[in-house]
C-alpha cells in the first residue's frame, strides 16, 4: 500500500468506478440473457434434440407447407402495400400543408396504441357476415372474414406505421432544399420524388419496411380472431404454432416457431447487407 | 432576361413578408437583394423562382407572365445558402440533373457538364460524392448545376453565407467575373453591405417588406434616400437626427481653428492596419468615432486622453 495519502480516495473512486461498469454491464447483459437468448436458444434446442429426423417430417407436414406459404403471401402483399401508403402518409405528414394533420398523425399511431385483438374484433364488426360491408360482400360471393382477405386486412392494419413512423424523422432532416432545387432545374413531382426524394430517404424506408415485414410475419392477435384458424386454409406460422402447441405435438411447434425465427433474422440480415454493400460502394 | 416584379405583397400568418414591391432588373444586369434580416429579400427572391406564390401582384421574366408558373417551367437557375446538393450523387450527376430530366442526349449531357465543371473549376472531381468536398467546392457545384440548364435568370440566395471569410472573398471576385463572362441577369441576396458593394452593379436595399432603395453601390453610398439605408450601407455617426460618415470627419494639426472645427478628447485608438478607429467625445460630451489613415495618426502623433482639433461635415437630416 502506497503511503501517500492523497491517492487513497482516487484509487478507491478508480474503483468503484470500474465496480459500478461492470456491474452495469452484468445487469445488462444478464436482462438480455434471461428474457431474449435462453428463451429463443432454449427454442432451437428443443428442436433439434432428437435429430433431424422428426424436424424434417414435421416441416414437410402439409399443414406446416401451407401455414409457410400462406405467411409468405401476406407479407408480401401486406408489406408492399404499406410501404406505398406509408411513404405517401410520411410525405403528408412532413411536406402537407393541411388543417388536421395533427390527427392523421393520432390515426397513424392507432394500430400502436390499439391491442391486436381488438383490431380483429373490429374487423369482424365491418366486414363479418353481420356487418356493415359483411352482407353486400357476401352477396357478392366474397368471405372476408374467416378467410385469407380477412387476414391480410389484419396484417396490414397492425402493421401500418412502421414506414410511415421511420421515414418522417428522415424526410424532417432532409428538408425542402433538395427538392426545391430539383424543381428550379425543371423536374416535375414525379421525378423529384423517384431521383431526389427517394434516393434520399431510403434508409429510413428501408428500416421501416423490416420492421413492417417483422412485424407481419409475427402477427396473431387480429389474424387469430378473423382467420376462424382453419387447418390448412387460415392458418399462417404464428397460428400454426399455436395449434401445434394446443395439440401436444412439441416438435410440429418448436419447428415452425424456428422456421419462424429463421425468417425474420433472414429479413434482418438482407437488410444489413444490402446497406452494407451500397454503402461502401456510396460514400454517403 | 429582363425580371419585372409589380406590386407584390406576400404574407405569412399575420407577418407580412412584402408589402406591394415593385422591382425591375435589366437584362444581363448582376443586383444584389440587400438587407437585414426578415426584410423579405429572400421571399422576393423565392416568389421570383416560383419557389412562393405571391398573395397579390406580378413577376414577368423577360416577355413572359410567369405568376402562376410552377418553378420548373421557368427557366431559372436557384442556388441555396446551404448548397442544397443531392447528396446520393457525384458531382457530375449533380450537374447533369437538370439536363437528365430534359431528355437531352447522353453526349450532349455529358460535353456540358465538362464545359460546366471547368468553368466552375472542378474539373477532376467529377466522380466525387459532395460530402467529399469543401463548402466552397459544393457552392460552386451548385451553381454549375443551377447553370446546366442554361437558365434565362439566376437567383442565389445568401451563395456564400455558409462559407468562412477567406472562401467567401474568393468566390465573390469569382462570381463577379463569372458575369462578365457568361452574362446571365443575375440577383443575389445577401445581408452584407460589403458583399453587396464590391460584386453588384445595382444594389436594392430592402427592409421591413419594402424596397428602401435602388442604385448602382457609388449612389447608394453617397446619396442614401433616408436613415436606413444611410446606416445599412455604411458605417455612420448619429448625432440627434444628424448623419455623418465616419470618414468624413477631419482631426485637424493642433492650433488650426478655422470655421467648423471643434475639441474633441481622444477616447480611444483601434488599429485596424491601415485603417485607424479613432474614438472622440466632443465638447459638447457627444461621442462620434472618426475613420482616418495610419498616416494621419502618426502624422499627427493623435494618443488616447489627447485633446485635438476635429472639422466635421456637414451632417445629413432626413425627414422624419
Amino acid at each position: 500500500m502506497s503511503a501517500d495519502p492523497a491517492k487513497v480516495p482516487v484509487a478507491a473512486s478508480g474503483a468503484s468506478v470500474k465496480a459500478s461498469r461492470l456491474g452495469l454491464r452484468t445487469v445488462a447483459l444478464g436482462y438480455l440473457f434471461l428474457l431474449l437468448l435462453l428463451p429463443v436458444a432454449m427454442i432451437f434446442y428443443r428442436t433439434f434434440e432428437h435429430g433431424l429426423e422428426p424436424v424434417w417430417k414435421a416441416m414437410t407436414e402439409p399443414n406446416a407447407v401451407h401455414a409457410f406459404w400462406l405467411s409468405i403471401e401476406l407479407v408480401a402483399i401486406a408489406v408492399p402495400l404499406n410501404t406505398v401508403f406509408g411513404i405517401g402518409i410520411a410525405l403528408l405528414l412532413e411536406r402537407g400543408s393541411f388543417r388536421g394533420r395533427w390527427a392523421l398523425g393520432l390515426v397513424v399511431d392507432l394500430p400502436f396504441a390499439i391491442s391486436p385483438v381488438v383490431v380483429g374484433l373490429a374487423l369482424v364488426l365491418v366486414y363479418g357476415q353481420a356487418g356493415w360491408f359483411g352482407t353486400w360482400l357476401s352477396e357478392h360471393g366474397i368471405d372476408v372474414i374467416f378467410s385469407v382477405p380477412g387476414m391480410v386486412l389484419a396484417t396490414a392494419f397492425v402493421s401500418l406505421p412502421f414506414v410511415a413512423r421511420e421515414t418522417v424523422p428522415v424526410l424532417h432532416e432532409l428538408g425542402t432544399d433538395s427538392e426545391e432545387a430539383a424543381a428550379t432545374l425543371g423536374a416535375n413531382a414525379w421525378q423529384t420524388f423517384w431521383r431526389v426524394t427517394l434516393p434520399a430517404i431510403r434508409w429510413g424506408v428501408v428500416y421501416g419496411v423490416v420492421l413492417t415485414t417483422a412485424r407481419a410475419l409475427g402477427e396473431f392477435g387480429a389474424v387469430s380472431v378473423v382467420s376462424g384458424r382453419i387447418e390448412g386454409q387460415t392458418q399462417q406460422l404464428p397460428l400454426y404454432v399455436q395449434d401445434r402447441f394446443e395439440n401436444f405435438d412439441a416438435t410440429g411447434a418448436y419447428t415452425a416457431a424456428v422456421v419462424l425465427a429463421l425468417l425474420a433474422l433472414a429479413t434482418l440480415l438482407a437488410m444489413n447487407l444490402l446497406t452494407r454493400r451500397t454503402r461502401s460502394r456510396r460514400a454517403v | 432576361m429582363a425580371i419585372e416584379v409589380r406590386d407584390v405583397t406576400k404574407r405569412f400568418g399575420t407577418f407580412t413578408a412584402l408589402d406591394d414591391v415593385c422591382l425591375r432588373v435589366g437584362d444581363g444586369a448582376l443586383t444584389a437583394l440587400l438587407g437585414p434580416s426578415g426584410s423579405g429579400k429572400s421571399t422576393l427572391l423565392r416568389i421570383i423562382a416560383g419557389l412562393e406564390t405571391p398573395d397579390s401582384g406580378s413577376v414577368q421574366i423577360g416577355e413572359e407572365e410567369v405568376t402562376r408558373a410552377p418553378a420548373r417551367a421557368r427557366g431559372v437557375g436557384f442556388v441555396f445558402q446551404h448548397y442544397a446538393p443531392f447528396k446520393h450523387m457525384t458531382v457530375a450527376d449533380n450537374v447533369a440533373f437538370g439536363l437528365k430530366v430534359r431528355r437531352r442526349p447522353k453526349a450532349e449531357i455529358h460535353a456540358r457538364v465538362e464545359e460546366l465543371l471547368a468553368l466552375v473549376r472542378l474539373d477532376g472531381l467529377a466522380e466525387r460524392y459532395p460530402s467529399q468536398l469543401s463548402g466552397g467546392q459544393q457552392q460552386r457545384m451548385a451553381l454549375a448545376r443551377a447553370l446546366a440548364p442554361e437558365p434565362k435568370v439566376l437567383l442565389l440566395d445568401e451563395p456564400f453565407g455558409a462559407l468562412d471569410a477567406q472562401v467567401r472573398a474568393e468566390l465573390r471576385e469569382w462570381l463577379r467575373r463569372l458575369h462578365e463572362e457568361i452574362h446571365v441577369t443575375t440577383i443575389f441576396v445577401t445581408h452584407d453591405q460589403e458583399e453587396a458593394m464590391e460584386v453588384a452593379e445595382q444594389i436594392v436595399v430592402m427592409n421591413a417588406g419594402r424596397i428602401e432603395q435602388a442604385g448602382a453601390p457609388r449612389e447608394l453610398y453617397e446619396a442614401p434616400r433616408n436613415e436606413f439605408v444611410m446606416s445599412f450601407v455604411g458605417p455612420v455617426n448619429r448625432l440627434g437626427d444628424a448623419f455623418l460618415r465616419p470618414h468624413d470627419i477631419q482631426i485637424l494639426p493642433g492650433g488650426d481653428s478655422s470655421p467648423g472645427s471643434t475639441e474633441a478628447l481622444v477616447r480611444r485608438v483601434v488599429h485596424l492596419g491601415f485603417e485607424v478607429r479613432v474614438e472622440l467625445t466632443l465638447q459638447d460630451g457627444r461621442d462620434v468615432w472618426a475613420q482616418v489613415t495610419r498616416d494621419t495618426t502618426q502624422e499627427l502623433e493623435v494618443e488616447e486622453g489627447q485633446i485635438l482639433t476635429v472639422r466635421l461635415p456637414a451632417p445629413r437630416v432626413f425627414a422624419a
